[in-house]
């Protein structure tokens, strides 16, 4: 029965019901709820963000793997606070938690930063939630003290290898600093994490699109909320210098490069954008279909989307 | 050397790992959203039977396991191996006591079994989910108890040890589920 939907009528509901109160939440809140293209010429060139290929005309054009750069040009050109609720692609991401094709909600607020953003999602969430929540939250570096009793940032490479290996029976011997990071925070803290929490300050090496902390540059305004230790959002204080975003999407295609990838053209109209002036501003992503896991209790994200892909 | 990759995983993939051929039962992928990829795994070793968890850079290969399971009849045990044959191309294969270890006591003659074989040689052997077996010794059918109620040890002429119902006899077959070791029924001849 495989052209019947994957989703239940009741999750159906549930997905209709949060759209329109996150629609009338950032309404009332003075928002403009916008549109961009999920097609573009250009992509994310982030190596760790896979995008789909299209072929457009004879040129190779691509879903998006979020709005964001379109959303900031928009940002550019009219100033004030937007929201979008759309469709997003990650290539080579199928699991229990990940779907090629899934759906974001990505808002940017104007004159935010990121601490007034993890408030106003803990507001949205509360409100969609229909019930009051506790949310948590705690910075990366901290994270990491607390769990497993380490400085992330004296940390000597071979010693975090081998605590990757001890804790996760893995070959370690060619992950860098970050990817080492990544391992233990998935599969060894985020286990442990309980309800909704907000990590923060995130190192700069992985800083994506957000901007340094004022006073600290070894961390980034960035932050993200897990719920059980399902990462939900991601969100930053955003970058707005374009000189250091060239220099950061000129890193990443050399990353391509090493890791045998072809380039992405750079977004240049992104990057005009910046140049002309991005307001000073905050920005997040919440992914849907993981939130309504949360809200309605269910452990995989293909019971959540209407039609999930066939393997 | 064949090989796969970590997004060709899936249930039932044979990969060889730390020289060992092994089967993969549950592959799960783990990947912060602006973060490095990995396939955590839950692995059978096809050998010692033990199950481990492994994690994998999402992208990197493994070397692919020279297993294949095959439909094989198994003939005779002559005390130190126990023999199957292919019934499609006649080729024969000899089982040790590791590769075949509790399935020996459900093999009958005839009886079609899945091995497994790893580089041509047995490393398991599964045998049917059912059999139907003659019972050697049980003690005798006590009178007037052919409803439910208690049971009785039954060696069958396999040597397995199954609990039977108090009326049946010596000599009578039986069909005995080999994944629970349950009997089921009683066979007519």
């Amino acid at each position: 029965m495989t052209w019947q939907p994957s989703a239940s009528p009741r999750v159906l509901h549930e997905r209709a019901r949060i759209y329109r109160q996150i629609r009338e939440f950032f309404d009332a809140r003075g928002c403009l709820e916008v549109d961009t293209p999920l097609l573009m010429p250009t992509t994310n060139p982030d190596l760790q963000v896979g995008s789909v290929g299209v072929p457009v005309g004879g040129r190779t054009h691509y879903l998006q793997t979020s709005p964001e750069f379109a959303m900031k040009r928009l940002l550019a050109a009219v100033g004030e606070s937007i929201f979008q609720i759309c469709h997003s692609f990650r290539s080579g991401e199928v699991g229990r938690l990940h779907a090629l094709e899934f759906s974001l909600l990505e808002w940017y607020r104007v004159g935010y930063d990121y601490r007034q953003l993890m408030l106003e999602i803990e507001l949205l969430i509360t409100t969609l939630s229909l019930k009051r929540c506790e949310f948590g939250r705690i910075s990366y570096h901290e994270l990491f003290s607390q769990h497993l009793g380490i400085d992330i940032d004296a940390i000597e490479l071979g010693e975090l290898r081998r605590l990757c290996a001890v804790r996760v029976d893995a070959d370690t011997s060619r992950l860098g600093h970050d990817a080492c990071l990544d391992l233990l925070l998935g599969m060894v803290i985020a286990p442990q994490m309980q309800g909704y929490q907000f990590v923060y300050d995130y190192p700069i090496a992985q800083a994506a699109l957000a901007r340094p902390r004022a006073g600290d540059a070894r961390v980034a305004e960035r932050f993200e909320l897990f719920h059980d230790g399902i990462e939900l959002a991601n969100g930053f204080s955003e970058l707005t210098d374009a000189a250091e975003q060239r220099t950061r999407f000129e890193r990443d295609n050399r990353a391509r490069v090493l890791a045998g990838l072809a380039e992405y053209p750079l977004d240049e109209d992104l990057l005009a954008a910046l140049e002309a002036g991005l307001p000073d501003c905050a920005g997040a992503a919440l992914g849907l279909d993981r939130l309504l896991m949360v809200l309605l209790d269910i452990d995989s994200i293909d019971a959540v989307l209407t039609f999930a892909a066939d393997d | 050397m064949a090989s796969y990759s970590t997004n060709e995983f899936r249930s039932g993939l044979k990969i060889m790992l730390d020289g060992e051929p092994c089967s993969i039962i549950e592959n799960e992928f783990v990947k912060p959203g602006k973060g490095q990829a990995f396939n955590r795994v839950k692995i059978r070793n096809l050998k010692t039977g033990r199950v481990l968890d492994k994690t994998f850079k999402s992208g990197d290969s493994v070397e692919a396991a020279d297993v294949v399971d095959t439909q094989m009849q198994f003939l005779y045990a002559d005390g130190e191996f126990w023999h199957f044959m292919d019934p499609d191309n006649y080729e024969q294969a000899a089982a040790d006591a590791n590769a075949v270890g509790d399935a020996r006591q459900w093999l009958k003659a005839q009886d079609s079994c899945e091995v497994t074989l790893y580089n041509g040689s047995p490393i398991s052997v599964t045998p049917p989910n059912f059999v139907e077996l003659e019972i050697t010794d049980t003690d005798p059918g006590l009178r007037g108890d052919t409803a439910q109620g208690g049971t009785k040890p039954a060696t069958l002429e396999t040597g397995a040890v199954v609990k039977v119902p108090l009326f049946i006899e010596q000599g009578e077959v039986v069909k005995v589920d080999t994944r629970t070791g349950e009997y089921l029924s009683r066979v007519k001849k």
